[in-house]
């Protein structure tokens, strides 16, 4: 690989843009394809369906063998709420490659000694999280049971692209949340991209618990194909 | 955990400007229950420092071994290791699965 294309690679993945480069195995000949570029690409059936699948593979065109490695961003969780679940939370998903981030304005919770080595964000979400650009490759969940914090995090992870948003509350809770969201503008297709009550169905009781189900939940949604994913949650 | 993809090819590109011999060897194909998927990335510099893997440790000895020649040769390299490989048998892929894996020299022109 050329110092200039892993130069490249390693830009664009800082700036959490996908890029895939596309090597000869033959000969070693390289070329990088970034994103914005692939609907151009000679390759772009090929190029867009295994960025589609976060998968690097081989393919075969014109009689050349060709490695196609996808750079998908690293996938990240914004946690909003520093609770007794986020405590958990963080670090196993940290433990699952995700770079994590706890927002919640009462610095009673969101205290270094409650999460150490977490980046923590003691702002209320209209502060906090625009500039956290959640894209993508974004887990959105709200923990903190509190409509003055949940609320408003819910509505702004509804305008991005995140791949997964849930909230924690029972299904009257959520129905009540449901309501109060749709009155501030939040649409019924917005409403159903919150899984709620949170977390896959494991019985899950502790703090612990609880995160493994929420992480479970996150992970069937980052990797399944989406039919079955919503089999797997229901 | 940890060693992630992009940590892994930062370190490449800083080992190769500190003026090391650099290598990066990559998962391409693999066959029935391979370790880790293709994309799975291995950077070796020509201490022998390596970072990442392409299995689950059973077959990184030789992979660094042969990156090592492709550094100093700058040609690349398609290394298969399988359970139908008495050498790869020898290095534990024992899950029963087969990989292959291209190492090629970082700063090649």
């Amino acid at each position: 690989m050329k110092l200039e294309t892993l130069t490249q690679v390693n830009a664009e993945r800082a700036a959490r843009r996908p890029v895939i480069v596309v090597t000869d195995v033959a000969n070693g000949d390289q070329r990088l394809v970034k994103a914005r570029d692939i609907a151009t690409d000679p390759l772009s059936a090929e190029l867009s369906k295994q960025l589609r699948m976060g998968k690097s593979g081989m393919v075969e065109s014109g009689g050349k063998k060709l490695f196609l490695n996808v750079y998908a961003p690293t996938a990240r969780l914004v946690i909003v709420g520093a609770v007794h679940i986020s405590q958990a939370l963080a670090p196993l998903a940290r433990s699952l490659d995700y770079d994590v981030t706890v927002v919640d304005p009462r610095t009673a919770f969101a205290s270094p000694e409650r999460f150490p080595d977490v980046p923590l964000i003691a702002e209320w979400p209209d502060v906090a999280l625009p500039p956290l650009n959640i894209d993508h490759y974004t887990a959105f969940v709200a923990l903190t049971h509190d409509p003055k914090i949940d609320d408003p995090a819910l509505l702004h992870a509804f305008e991005r692209d995140c791949f997964y948003i849930g909230a924690l509350g029972s299904r009257k809770t959520h129905a009540k949340r449901a309501e109060r969201l749709k009155a501030q503008g939040a649409s019924d297709a917005d409403i159903a991209r919150i899984h709620a009550p949170i977390g896959l169905s494991i019985g899950a009781v502790s703090p612990s618990e609880i995160a493994v189900a929420i992480m479970a939940e996150i992970t069937a949604e980052l990797r399944l194909p989406k039919e079955t994913a919503k089999v797997q949650a229901a | 955990m940890l060693n992630r993809d992009e940590d892994i090819l930062q370190a490449a590109e800083n080992w190769q400007k500190a003026g090391h011999g650099v290598a990066l060897a990559t998962v391409v194909e693999t066959w029935g229950s391979a370790p880790r998927p293709a994309g799975s990335s291995l950077v070796i510099n020509d201490d022998g420092t390596f970072l990442g893997s392409v299995s689950g440790g059973c077959v990184e000895g030789a992979v660094v071994t042969e990156a090592l020649d492709v550094i100093a040769s700058g040609k690349p390299k398609m290394l298969e290791f399988g359970v139908a490989d008495e050498t790869a048998w020898n290095v534990g892929l024992s899950c029963g699965g087969t990989i292959r894996v291209f190492v090629e020299k970082v700063g090649q022109s």
